[in-house]
């Protein structure tokens, strides 16, 4: 069988980067390719030369074996080839119908848009992929699982022959990405080629028929799913030894920190108990969407709870704001790091003072020396990689600002830190580093709160586990349940096998 | 969908309100030609305000569409001195304008520099040319021809031609705008720029074309306000473009982009012209024009924030029941 | 890589000459230079204190609202209102010697309703959330129509003996108390802006506000001050104005927020926000004045100026990217 697309060589760089280095991929009709790697494999950029955002600097794209170029999108889609983004790429603004039909509606006599086909045809796009829309509903009212709908809707009308599903299963809930599962099995069925990206194993051996693994930019094999492990493929991934290894804990735990009673927000949690020690890592597990980053934030003082009380060393405090939580000793290191956490124009000794500024200056005047002073401090505990500490942070790799951020927070010398997906989006080294540091913060006595959702992480580094689902608390683990099944079982919501 | 109808709608209802409150004091306010006449004044702004709306969609803003009017408005009235025909004169005015226009939108697509910069520059820029052009000097009336002051008051079937222009813009921008594939562009570049890239729409040359659009209808304008006013110089419609933007913002157009509608500009221009005319009507001095219309901004701005306020995440289930 | 677990990183990559000499603020001390020798062939009348002293006029009260408007505009906001705060307090002034109001009270007249003003957009700003450029356009119409409202198109003038030292006095020689007054701004501003935590919130704010946020920096306060010093130095630049012209017109002031915006970016602040100097924004304010003077002299009307700053107000920005290749 020859495969409906297919690159060979393609290269792609960037000033200081080599995104892509000669990389291959064939997709063939009817079939799920997955496309795995870890964060800066290149898979992301391969998606945008596919959709014909990116031009390669080398390289062919063939379909039906004619060599073809993507100047534009349009040209992209044009070709059949049509993604279906991580963050659904849509318009809240227009209606679904347009949503679905943006770039090639169907037109009248007179060139106008046609509005009766346009709702016609969005409602049978919808209809044959089980979905029961109004085609004139405003996008910006619907949930993200029906944005979803939509996009592969959208996808589905400019009579794809190559389809890219980039992380689809993200935001979904359990529920959800079952139904998306039943919607692959449909355009596979409809003769589709389909990329799907990944980086769940468990959704890859689900739906894959084949595979083909990035690495730092580089194609390094591909095969049939069916004759694949698990492991190998992350052998491949990572190129070394599957066993992830965490640093050795002291679980020396003593006093309680901080204790949350009662906790409750509007909207987003309710009635949250939970007691933190000195010198203890405790983990939040749960699905994306289970409300954990909200309880931090609402405990840094980013959002309002409505009822509820926190105390710190048994004295009940009053957070309003971050600089109140600061104060209180509770500082958060945020999920999102490039919009929350890192200011990448400034120099990276000034991102590590900000929240230390009171410390380092005197009478509101700056001190620079205290500042390059504390930075260093800080920064080398951390084992930073940078040439200045007046160098801009932006220009840091994602890891390295990861480190500045964290050093940031230390600086402030808190009694609780929590870290929010603190290695999500980092390479192994930088990972490995921050796994090491949290355990040594933790044997000097600091109170961490770890939220993470890979579930390794969450078991090797944590001496308990809450797990929350739906703004609860559903299950604290600890000792011997902790374990893989107990997590999944309990955020997903289904019984404990007897 | 709803909000922004029921936006509308309360807009309108204000508006009613408005002449209603007036004509229980001034029943003569509300006579039909007395409304016809506010409608002929109002136009020059719903012409504009229409183009500005557009730019606004596209996450831009138009602070020049006024210095742009006065810059037409005078080649119009020289060209008229020179002879040249009508028909050719309302050509070029548009062509000019949007020439303008295609200037300001290509210094924000070509070298991404923010719109309010640009059209804050070339605002001085253009109204600066009109004394290069003419050295301070006015075009008076009696400079210009008959026909060319005639037209925009010509009436035809009880109204007259510049009310005619205003609603014939109104048809073709809303046509535009909702049955065109240029029209959901933007919408698209304003609402989701990053997402236009994928759905293959260029951001860039769409603002220019949402440029070029304010530009041709602020010619057009121009050429209406000098003939209509029979005068041309250098300060014509000064402060204008704080009416124009005024207008668009009590009409609900987000200012971050890819939310309003043709209708709401209009109403928000209606809402202004109303309160100028009536002005005069009841008594108070048109000195307090530029206060209200300023206010208005404010209380505006301040009520489109609070309308379209996202409430937080909903996590928990609406049942509390347990 | 092998590199030692502990590696010095230096604190600076570049030293602090290499910087400067590398600078926007560089360039323009050349680009200064230059108009100041074109000037002086240009005119036979500007090499002299006095022409020179009557040139930083043309530059001193908006150059005193363009030090509060870097910091505003490299915090990521913008207050198209200055002028029309001027027309108020002015207006507020105005009343005041209307019913005997003395110097001192007169000051403290301006000063507060310039205060009030800016309290006005930091509130609607700050306070709400709403978006400056719509809200200082708000205002801008706001402030000016109530000048109009009281004034009409009459005039308020009678201004007290002694009012007319913010405008016209000399402190020394040929130094006014205009520049003195500018100079002791300019080095306040600075001190603010690159010596103290709150100029450093500032730039945070401007380049990641949320990540400021974040970071404990209490972002709406630290804007309403922002729009608190907007209001203030236009309060001060109104003083100086009202006392040099002697009267009150609700026009006073016209364009004088493009002028200061121009002023601004000509000092190399960002635009869009996080990055900027004051030191720039006093040699823009130099360059501008003697652009300004230089024109004057050659008799070229204001209006032919006001081109000119809109060339200069887009090219400043357009050239480097031009150059840039976008």
């Amino acid at each position: 069988m020859n495969p409906v697309l297919s690159l060979r060589g393609i290269s792609k760089s960037f000033p200081g980067v080599k995104a892509l280095q000669g990389v291959q991929l064939d997709l063939f009709a009817g079939q799920v390719t997955a496309l795995i790697g870890e964060n800066g494999a290149g898979k992301s950029t391969i998606v945008k030369v596919l959709t014909g955002i990116y031009q390669p600097d080398a390289g062919t794209i063939t379909i039906d074996s004619t060599p073809i170029r993507f100047a534009t999108a349009q040209d992209a889609a044009r070709a059949g080839v049509t993604a279906i983004h991580q963050e659904t790429v849509l318009f809240d603004e227009l209606s679904v119908a347009e949503n679905i039909w943006l770039g090639h509606a169907p037109r009248t006599r007179f060139g106008l848009i046609d509005r009766r086909a346009m709702r016609d045809g969005a409602k049978r796009l919808l209809t044959s992929i089980g979905a029961t829309l109004d085609p004139d509903l405003r996008l910006g009212d619907l949930g993200i699982a029906s944005k979803h709908l939509v996009a592969i809707a959208r996808a589905l009308s400019t009579d794809a022959r190559v389809v890219i599903l980039d992380e689809p299963t993200a935001a979904l809930s359990h529920k959800e990405i079952h139904e998306l599962y039943d919607l692959v099995e449909t355009l596979k069925a409809q003769g589709k080629a389909i990329l799907f990206i990944s980086h769940k194993f468990d959704e890859v051996f689900r739906i894959a028929d084949r595979y083909t693994v990035f690495r730092d930019g580089q194609f390094v094999g591909e095969g049939a799913m069916a004759d694949a492990t698990e492991g190998q493929l992350v052998q491949m991934m990572v190129g070394r030894s599957v066993d992830q290894i965490f640093p050795p804990r002291s679980h020396n735990i003593g006093d309680p920190v901080l204790t949350v009673a009662g906790y409750s927000h509007p909207t987003e949690f309710a009635d949250i108990n939970f007691t933190l020690h000195k010198g203890e890592i405790l983990g939040f597990y749960g699905l994306v969407g289970a409300g954990r980053s909200e309880v931090m934030q609402a405990l840094f003082g980013i959002t309002k709870p409505s009822k509820g009380a926190v105390r710190i060393d048994g004295q009940v405090r009053v957070i309003r704001s971050t600089h109140e939580a600061i104060a209180a000793g509770i500082v958060y290191v945020p999920e999102d790091r490039g919009r929350q956490g890192a200011i990448r124009g400034l120099p990276i000794f000034q991102n590590v003072t900000l929240p230390s500024l009171t410390r380092t200056s005197r009478s509101g005047f700056l001190r620079l020396a205290e500042e390059f002073r504390l930075s260093r401090d800080y920064t080398q505990r951390l084992d930073l990689r940078a040439s200045a500490l007046d160098q801009e942070l932006g220009l840091l790799s994602g890891g390295n600002q990861q480190k500045v951020v964290i050093a940031k927070w230390l600086a402030t010398k808190p009694r609780v830190i929590i870290l929010d997906e603190p290695t999500k989006g980092i390479d192994i080294g930088s990972k490995a580093a921050v796994h090491d540091f949290m355990a040594e913060l933790a044997a000097e006595g600091l109170a961490v709160i770890m939220v993470s959702s890979e579930i390794p992480e969450v078991l090797g580094m944590s001496d308990r586990v809450i797990v929350m689902r739906e703004g609860r608390i559903i299950d604290e683990v600890t000792g011997s349940r902790m374990t893989p099944e107990t997590l999944v079982r309990a955020a997903a919501g289904i019984a404990e096998a007897a | 969908m709803s909000i922004l109808k029921q936006r509308e709608a309360l807009l309108a209802l204000a508006i009613l309100l408005l002449i209603g409150l007036v004509a229980t004091r001034f029943p003569a306010f509300v006579a039909p030609g007395s409304l016809v006449n506010v409608f002929n004044d109002t136009s020059p702004l719903i012409l504009l305000a229409i183009g500005q709306m557009i730019v606004i969609l596209t996450k831009c803003i138009d602070l020049s569409v006024a210095a742009n009017l006065a810059l037409c408005g005078m080649v119009a009235a020289l060209m008229n001195g020179a002879g040249v025909p009508l028909p050719l004169i309302l050509v070029a005015a548009i062509a000019l304008g949007a020439a303008l226009g295609a200037v300001n939108g290509l210094l924000v697509w070509k070298l991404g520099i923010p719109s309010i910069v640009v059209t804050l520059g070339t605002m001085t820029i253009y109204r600066g040319v009109i004394f290069l052009m003419t050295n301070g000097a006015w075009v008076n009336a009696h400079q210009m021809s008959d026909d060319f002051k005639a037209l925009p008051r010509a009436v035809i079937l009880g109204l007259p031609v510049m009310s005619w222009v205003a609603l014939a813009a109104i048809a073709l921008f809303t046509v535009l705008l909702t049955r065109t594939p240029l029209g959901r562009a933007f919408y698209a570049v304003g609402g989701n720029p990053h997402a236009a890239v994928y759905t293959g729409i260029n951001v860039g040359r769409t603002q220019c074309l949402a440029f070029m659009i304010s530009g041709g209808l602020a010619g057009l304008t121009g050429y209406l306000w000098v003939a209509r006013y029979a005068v041309a110089y250098v300060d014509i419609a000064d402060g204008f473009e704080l009416s124009v933007v005024a207008a668009c913002v009590i009409g609900g157009v987000a200012i971050a982009g890819g939310a309003g509608s043709i209708l709401g500009a209009v109403l928000g221009a209606l809402f202004l012209g109303v309160i100028n005319n009536a002005l005069p009507v009841v008594g108070i001095s048109p000195f307090w024009q530029m206060a209200i219309s300023g206010s208005a901004i404010v209380v505006a701005v301040a009520f489109n924030a609070a309308q379209s306020r996202t409430p937080g995440r909903i996590i928990l289930k609406p049942q509390e029941a347990r | 890589m092998t590199a030692p677990a502990n590696r010095l990183i230096p604190d600076r990559l570049q030293s602090p000459l290499t910087r400067a000499l590398r600078s926007w603020e560089a360039v323009l001390v050349i680009v200064a230079i230059a108009v100041f020798v074109t000037n002086a062939f240009a005119s036979p009348y500007f090499l002299n204190a006095w022409n020179l002293s009557d040139a930083t006029f043309n530059f001193t009260e908006k150059a005193m609202i363009a030090f509060a408007m870097a910091m505003l505009i490299i915090a990521g906001e913008i207050d198209l209102s200055v002028a029309s705060i001027i027309a108020l307090v002015s207006t507020a002034m105005g009343l005041a010697i209307q019913a005997g109001a003395g110097v001192p009270l007169l000051v403290l007249i301006g000063l507060t309703s310039g205060l009030l003003c800016g309290a006005v957009n930091g509130f609607l700003v700050a306070g709400m959330g709403l978006p400056s450029i719509v809200v200082t356009i708000g205002t801008m119409s706001l402030f000016r129509g109530i000048s109009f409202i009281v004034l009409g198109d009459q005039a308020f003038t009678g201004y007290p003996d002694g009012f007319d030292y913010f405008g016209q006095g000399y402190v020394w020689w040929v130094f006014s108390f205009e520049l003195a007054l500018f100079a002791v701004m300019a080095v306040v501003f600075w001190a603010l802006l690159h010596r103290t935590n709150f100029g450093r919130a500032v730039y945070a704010i401007g380049n990641n506000a949320t990540a400021a946020q974040f970071s404990g920096i209490r972002v709406a306060r630290v804007r309403f001050i922002l729009f608190l010093l907007t209001g203030l130095t236009s309060g001060i630049a109104a003083i100086c104005l009202t006392s040099r012209l002697g009267s009150t017109r609700p026009s006073i002031a016209t364009g004088f927020e493009l002028e200061v915006v121009t002023m601004v970016v000509l000092g190399g602040v960002s635009i869009l926000g996080g990055s900027g100097s004051i030191l720039g924004v006093v040699l823009a304010a130099f360059i501008m004045g003697m652009v300004t003077f230089g024109f004057g002299l050659l008799n070229v009307p204001g209006i032919v100026m006001s081109i000119f700053l809109g060339l200069l107000l887009i090219g400043v920005i357009a050239v480097p990217r031009l150059l840039r290749g976008k």
